[in-house]
């Protein structure tokens, strides 16, 4: 067991666990962060995709060793500044409107690996969305509706 | 989008759709519906606040576990617990603790709820003890220690040898020898497709909560209510009060929790009640893909007379489906498949011959399509060989063919309305510019045809090393249950104005993406002339909701949309007629607070002028047909055999659009699975077991994979349903795979036979010699 202490939603955390515990099921069962989901429990379907300082990683692979002293997003924290005025931030208010989102497990991840391609200057190009969610797997959507919502938030829409 | 609005045939009085519910063309931009709603448990789920099985807590719960069988077929001669370990501080249970039968509820009841000492191990995998603890670190000491001693018996795994039948039919009508004999050409072909995973990103997950009075809850991922609280009643030996299900959010289902959580949540409630705790299943990726059940695999035979001029004159068609160990849902997949099987064509003389036999895999089970989608490769890849040798083009062969207005079909129903097999047909053609197109891709270059080889030149587009093709596929989809299906389950649904002034939809129908939640309001709402925002849907709860039939057969905005529109129609007349008749906005709120609460439950009336023989397999099917026509362009890279399939155009007849963006996203969705079935999704077996039972090993497609999407939605409605609806979230799957075998031929020039379409078996029929193995043309 060791102390770590790292920066969840903009907050600090600290909790004592073996340093190979997975990041995910510090969220999910220490911290009660639920958005964060497991879909495979091995790196293929990236529905636990979180920031880490601002990457996207799988949190099922993040052993709790890497995370002392870094600064961890979830969808949870995504729309802080927007929910304190009761409402979605631009990126999951398009998601809703061009219906991105069905069944909604792939959501969260989906959502952080697009707000990592936009925090990084990505652009409206299909192509190069598609490149960036590879590794979010949705069996819901055919993606479409994805890639169309996040290129209108890349192009500067307002849903 | 564009929406395609048929006239309504034979509107009879009272069953007019309400305007409210039509789209009028130009009403979507974008990606985005004008004044439609959008998804309501949508805000949840986008801020990671929507509650799925894994996400709910239980003080004190404990973790659940299965212990399966390794070997395909044995004798369990007993279960051995290694007595040098401490097993106080765990629960075991093995078939012995079951209070009721010992029987998973379904069609036949022939599979165990857990294989009991003395009985036959029937596929690898299979259920044989469980075993619960208060942490997983214990559960993951403990498991090896449960050892199984068994006797191996010898397993089957052809369907063809196998002398257990599950299910079989013949269908048929004409004389087939004399549509033979009157054929200019007479062409044979043989078409397989494996198992499918439907895949849901959300594997399955079972809670299971012991109640005071003896009874017990469980909360789940699921489809079918109702389905798993029969089995408890059956296995548990409980009453229908003592039993409760209770639907979490769900992460997709695509068929895949229909039967399933059936006997999950019996082996959660089993464990629940010896230990005397709440006990969570949540399986992990490995566990649900080796042991849950996936599409029927299937050996589709065609026998085919037609004229010179591309006219079917016989159909004579043998389907063997593979059901793996146990019966599931197999009769009523094996009778859609039989039923689908010859495609969308009128032909004079048809014989179907349908099968479907025991084997020692994993059973097989219900996944978007039904039956549907291995039948439809088949006749339409069929179809296309027959158009190729006779030298008439794809789309041309099959307007000479496809069904229309007062044609009949093999089972003798007589298609009196709700046809649009032409008009899907020609938007497809239209909107995807196929006749021109088709003239740059690798079939305007005659000469290769047959040769098995791709020369250099004209058929390359893009890089070098690709070919480039396009192909067409047409497809229909039985709207609803089979046969007599709905008027055997009864279904019920309700819709009340509480005491509160709230209006609500009280039924058993499952959201699980697919938009339940936010068109059955819009559906209420637009018969009572209130908003949509005024009408709340109860949550699924046993203890609360009617049974409203399963979430199954794309019948929920069909079928029990239309319980919902009728029962929202009677509660608004009984409401006005207190009120002389002033309209249902203006009065209802303080009709709930003088009045109290109302509550229509509405039960299914048979639809008028249906009728099935369900022995004899004559008559109405279905009520009504959905048609699909689907055009796909393709690119083979020729020295890797792998294709990337770019783009689709896909036009859906689905009788009436409720919610644009929804239907759209269903038809997206649907297609992309098809895909994958086409290309990518396989699993391969040894001795019985799936050795890909990974998401690192089971590929679907990722946002690279996928082609850029153009829907169409055409309205062709179903008099019978009120508002004309005949449902969407299959008619997509049946279509996808054989547009794009069709546009590999085009490419490449070979006929690719047995799915999925894999690099091996393209650069193998390539390199195959003319008329030789699956690259026979």
């Amino acid at each position: 067991m060791s102390a770590v202490r790292f920066l969840i939603n903009g907050a600090p955390a600290e909790v004592e666990v073996p340093g190979m515990r997975r990041l995910l099921d510090v969220l999910r069962e220490e911290l009660g962060l639920t958005g964060t989901k497991e879909g495979c429990g091995e790196g293929e379907c990236g529905a636990c995709s979180v920031l880490l300082d601002g990457q996207v990683v799988d949190a099922c692979l993040v052993p709790m060793s890497q995370v002392d002293g870094r600064i961890v997003r979830t969808v949870e924290g995504l729309s802080l500044a927007a929910r304190e005025r009761g409402h979605l931030d631009t990126l999951q208010e398009t998601f809703l409107r061009f219906g991105a989102a069905q069944c909604g497990i792939c959501t969260p991840g989906m959502l952080m690996a697009a707000r990592a391609y936009l925090d990084a200057g990505g652009g409206p190009s299909p192509d190069a969305i598609r490149e960036a969610i590879a590794g979010n797997l949705c069996r819901c959507t055919g993606y479409q509706k994805i890639v169309d919502a996040i290129a209108a938030v890349a192009a500067g829409d307002r849903p | 989008m564009t929406t395609r609005t048929m006239p309504h045939p034979t509107a009879s009085p009272g069953r007019s759709a309400p305007d409210a519910l039509v789209v009028e063309p130009g009403s979507t931009v974008a990606g985005r519906a004008k004044g439609f709603p959008v998804r309501r448990e949508g805000p949840a789920k986008l801020t990671g606040a929507a509650k799925y099985t894994d996400d709910l807590v239980f003080p004190g719960a404990w973790y659940g576990a299965t212990i399966r069988s390794t070997e395909p077929r044995a004798r369990l001669i007993g279960i051995e617990l290694d007595p040098s370990v401490d097993w106080s501080k765990v629960v075991v249970v093995t078939a012995e603790d079951i209070p009721g039968e010992n029987l998973v509820s379904a069609i036949k009841e022939d599979q165990p709820v857990l294989v009991p000492i003395g009985g036959e191990i029937r596929h690898h995998a299979e259920p044989v003890a469980l075993l619960a603890a208060p942490d997983r670190e214990t559960i993951r000491r403990l498991r090896p220690h449960v050892r199984l001693i068994t006797e191996p018996l010898p397993p089957e795994f052809n369907p063809e040898a196998s002398d257990h039948v599950f299910a079989q039919y013949e269908i048929g009508g004409g004389d087939l020898d004399a549509g033979f004999a009157a054929a200019d050409l007479i062409i044979e072909g043989e078409y397989r497709v494996g198992h499918q995973e439907q895949l849901y990103i959300e594997n399955n997950a079972m809670i299971a909560v012991p109640a005071e009075d003896g009874g017990m809850a469980v909360h789940g991922s699921l489809q079918c209510p109702y389905y798993v609280h029969k089995a408890m009643i059956k296995t548990l030996g409980l009453s229908a009060a003592q039993a409760r299900v209770i639907q979490a959010e769900t992460g997709g289902g695509f068929g895949g929790k229909e039967e399933y959580p059936s006997i999950l949540a019996l082996h959660a409630a089993l464990l629940a009640r010896k230990s005397g705790r709440p006990v969570r299943m949540i399986y992990d990726r490995h566990e649900d893909i080796a042991a849950t059940t996936k599409r029927h695999p299937a050996i589709v035979r065609h026998r085919t007379g037609v004229k010179r001029d591309g006219t079917l004159v016989a159909q004579d068609i043998e389907v063997i489906m593979d059901a793996g160990a146990y019966c599931t849902l197999t009769p009523v997949v094996l009778s859609r498949g039989a039923l689908h099987s010859g495609g969308p064509y009128r032909c004079p003389n048809v014989r179907i011959r349908a099968r479907a036999t025991r084997t020692n895999t994993p059973p097989n089970g219900a996944f978007r399509g039904f039956g549907a989608p291995q039948v439809e490769f088949a006749v339409e890849t069929h179809l296309n060989r027959i158009a190729d040798r006779l030298g008439i083009a794809p789309d041309e062969i099959r307007r000479r063919n496809a069904y229309e207005l007062n044609d009949t079909t093999p089972t003798g129903q007589v298609l009196r309305e709700s046809v649009a097999a032409q008009e899907v047909l020609r938007l497809a053609v239209d909107a995807s510019d196929f006749e021109r197109l088709r003239l740059g891709t690798g079939h305007a270059n005659g000469e290769r045809r047959g040769s098995g080889m791709v020369p250099a030149g004209r058929l390359q587009s893009g890089s070098a090393r690709t070919a480039s093709g396009i192909g067409l596929a047409l497809g229909w989809h039985g709207a609803g249950f089979t046969g007599s299906g709905e008027v055997h389950i009864g279904s019920v649904a309700s819709v009340e104005l509480g005491g509160d002034g709230r209006v609500r939809v009280l039924m058993g129908s499952t959201e699980m993406g697919q938009g339940t939640n936010t068109i059955f309001p819009l559906m209420v709402a637009g018969e009572l002339g209130i908003v949509a925002d005024a009408v709340d849907m109860a949550p699924v709860d046993t203890a609360f909701v009617p049974d409203s039939g399963p979430t199954v057969a794309s019948r929920t905005a069909m079928v029990v949309g239309g319980l919902c529109i009728d029962a929202a129609r009677r509660l608004r007349a009984e409401v006005e007629a207190r009120h002389d008749g002033r309209p249902f906005a203006e009065v209802y709120q303080a009709d709930a607070a003088t009045h109290g609460p109302t509550r229509i439950d509405q039960g299914f009336e048979p639809y008028p002028g249906i009728h099935f023989d369900d022995a004899t397999y004559r008559g109405d099917a279905y009520p009504a047909f959905g048609w699909a026509a689907c055009v796909v362009m393709v690119e083979v890279d020729l020295d890797t055999g792998e294709v990337a399939v770019r783009d689709v155009v896909a036009v859906d007849d689905v009788g009436r659009v409720i919610h644009p963006i929804l239907c759209e996203g269903q038809v997206e969705g649907g297609t992309l699975q098809a895909i994958g079935y086409a290309t990518i999704e396989e699993i391969k077996l040894d001795n019985g077991r799936y050795l890909n039972d990974r998401l690192a090993t089971y590929l679907i497609p990722t946002a690279l994979d996928a082609p850029r999407m153009r829907t169409i939605l055409v309205e062709a409605p179903f008099s019978g349903a009120p508002h004309g609806a005949k449902g969407v979230g299959e008619l997509p799957m049946d279509v996808g795979a054989p547009a794009v075998i069709a546009a590999i031929h085009d490419a490449v020039g070979v006929w690719i036979t047995e799915l999925p379409a894999t690099p091996e078996r393209i650069l193998a029929a390539m390199g195959a010699p003319p008329g030789d193995s699956t690259g026979a043309a």
